[in-house]
């Protein structure tokens, strides 16, 4: 419906409006993704000439070691980030949304970690969990904990480990101010007339707020399982895919076939699966958010 | 918890539960602060007492040397820091202009090929963005972009397009058409009927569009360690990487800390002070992680 009265000029008007947007679309997302698909069907130096190979690349991927590697640690990370977030988060939700004194206080320094970056975030906990100057070492001994220094990134276990921790209090916060948001939007009257039926804090939750969160919660699932399929910044910069490579995510195996191993085409492949995948991912998931009225 | 022992007063039970949950509460919320202040802390104390084991508490005495050290780090922390500003002015900038005029095409008027532009607006959000960054990485180098602060300004932009879209789009669907009609008798120009009359009321939404892109644009790490060669170009958050790496295989924790303080302080400020759009922000569906 447009406000002037000529419909053929109104609608050359509406298009002048969106064209900025649409041409970036174009040329920043369509055309790269063209870009990107051509690019994996082709054998590809970073700085020499491309040549057509087919689905070679594809065919590549299942005898990519690394590559099948990264996807079993990545897998890995995936549950166990999101199992720790969720425990964490609803116990943290609990105090964010309690009617008591200094609750905005505690629910802001929940939240403060997920407004700073990613990198330097992780170089905080990259020097704090250093074994000769970190301050987690100083705590641990100090409390005689521990009897001597811990290397927090010198085992594979402890390296995953530590990446756990830093992500959890890094994204937390974002988990805990959605949760709070759909907690917040459930009608209070539903609670005063579950009382009024003398129903226990216990049914209340079981039968009131576990249902209407269930879109919010079917949302932070969706986002911490496609967030975490994709983390690359934590382990680049905490353990540099170590200690013997067993902290490298999928995203970090693509960079690396792309920047170390030069191998454009083969890079462009694996991203070509990883997009597809996580499609797929969200298609299958999108029910989940839907059912809202259910 | 609900059940109470009959044989202690109300009073002294409910008591030793707001005991209970402060200091719950409370000690979670140290765990959360302490790596934040800490970094400021440290960042504060001599470059001898910062790289000191074991480290101390409290600084000794107060001091501006790490400061000083990164001042001096190759092209210099301000260096960094104004090309930091140069991305996140050129994503806000970019971010806001387009989303905002594309938010009223969309609302406002209907054209051939709208809900195709549309759709393929939102559709930026389905594609996992590490993905996209080989084949703008070659785009980049085509259009003579690649190795520079404003190409990268211009695919963050792409990547905040959806979420800035839909917030601009709901938020003039929201005013009221007479409004604008009104302005159009007065003799007013769509771009004057949009800049006199709609842009006032819907502030609140630029406000959330700009405030998420500044935090996207100054905190990406991915997208610049690709896009980026020169060591004189890099954003912060890549040259504390290489500050982290160390020269001669000495790391100065001191210098790296201050840089640290220096890249997060203006994210925690500007939330601060803006966190009732930030709120909005994630209402309306910001939900990138």
């Amino acid at each position: 419906m447009a406000v002037s009265k000529s419909t053929a000029h109104a609608g050359r008007t509406g298009a002048l409006f969106v064209a900025p947007a649409g041409l970036l679309t174009l040329v920043l997302f369509v055309i790269p993704l063209g870009i990107l698909v051509w690019m994996s069907l082709q054998d590809y130096p970073l700085l020499g000439k491309p040549t057509f190979t087919g689905f070679d690349n594809y065919l590549d991927i299942p005898g990519n070691e690394v590559f099948i590697q990264a996807i079993g640690f990545t897998l890995a990370y995936t549950v166990v980030t999101t199992v720790v977030m969720f425990l964490i988060s609803f116990v943290l939700v609990a105090i964010a949304n309690s009617r008591r004194r200094a609750t905005k206080f505690y629910r802001t320094s929940y939240f403060l970690p997920y407004v700073v970056g990613t990198a330097a975030a992780t170089l905080l906990w990259f020097v704090d969990s250093d074994p000769v100057i970190g301050v987690f070492n100083q705590v641990l001994v100090g409390l005689h904990l521990v009897d001597k220094p811990i290397a927090f990134l010198a085992s594979p276990t402890l390296a995953f480990w530590s990446i756990i921790v830093l992500v959890s209090w890094k994204f937390m916060g974002f988990q805990v101010i959605v949760l709070l948001m759909g907690l917040q939007s459930i009608p209070t009257a539903l609670f005063e007339a579950a009382r009024v039926d003398g129903a226990s804090r216990w049914q209340q939750l079981r039968f009131i707020t576990i249902p209407s969160l269930r879109p919010t919660l079917a949302l932070l699932f969706i986002l911490s399982v496609t967030g975490s399929l994709l983390a690359f910044d934590q382990f680049l910069i905490l353990t540099k895919g170590g200690p013997d490579n067993s902290t490298v995510s999928v995203v970090f195996a693509v960079y690396n076939t792309a920047f170390v191993n030069f191998d454009m085409g083969k890079a462009a492949a694996l991203s070509v699966v990883l997009l597809v995948v996580l499609l797929l991912i969200s298609a299958i998931q999108l029910p989940l958010l839907r059912r809202k009225d259910v | 918890m609900a059940i109470r022992n009959p044989s202690v007063p109300a009073t002294l039970w409910s008591g030793a539960r707001t005991g209970a949950f402060h200091l719950v509460a409370g000690v979670l919320a140290v765990l959360f602060l302490f790596p934040l202040l800490w970094a400021v802390l440290n960042s504060l104390k001599s470059p001898t007492e910062a790289n000191a084991s074991p480290p101390t508490f409290l600084p000794s005495s107060l001091s501006l040397g790490n400061y000083e050290t990164l001042g001096k780090y190759g092209a210099g922390i301000a260096a960094y820091t104004g090309n930091s500003l140069l991305v996140a002015l050129v994503t806000v900038g970019g971010t806001v202009v387009f989303s905002v005029l594309a938010g009223y095409g969309f609302s406002r008027y209907e054209f051939r090929g709208k809900n195709l532009t549309f759709v393929t607006i939102l559709a930026i959000l389905m594609v996992p963005y590490a993905t996209m960054l080989l084949p703008l990485y070659l785009l980049l180098g085509v259009l003579g972009l690649q190795d520079s602060l404003i190409g990268l300004g211009l695919v963050l932009v792409m990547f905040q397009l959806p979420f800035g879209v839909l917030i601009m789009r709901n938020a003039f669907d929201s005013i009221p058409r007479e409004l604008e009609e009104a302005a159009f008798l007065d003799g007013a120009g769509a771009l004057g009927a949009l800049r006199h009359v709609s842009l006032r009321i819907v502030t609140p939404g630029v406000v959330t569009v700009g405030l998420f892109a500044f935090l996207a644009s100054w905190n990406e790490f991915l997208a610049p360690l690709i896009f980026l060669n020169t060591g004189d170009k890099f954003t912060l958050p890549l040259m504390l990487v290489s500050v982290r790496e160390g020269t001669f295989g000495q790391i100065d924790f001191g210098a790296l800390q201050a840089g640290i303080v220096v890249a997060m302080v203006p994210c925690v400020a500007l939330y601060l002070v803006l966190n009732r759009y930030y709120v909005t922000g994630l209402l309306n569906g910001a939900l990138r992680g």
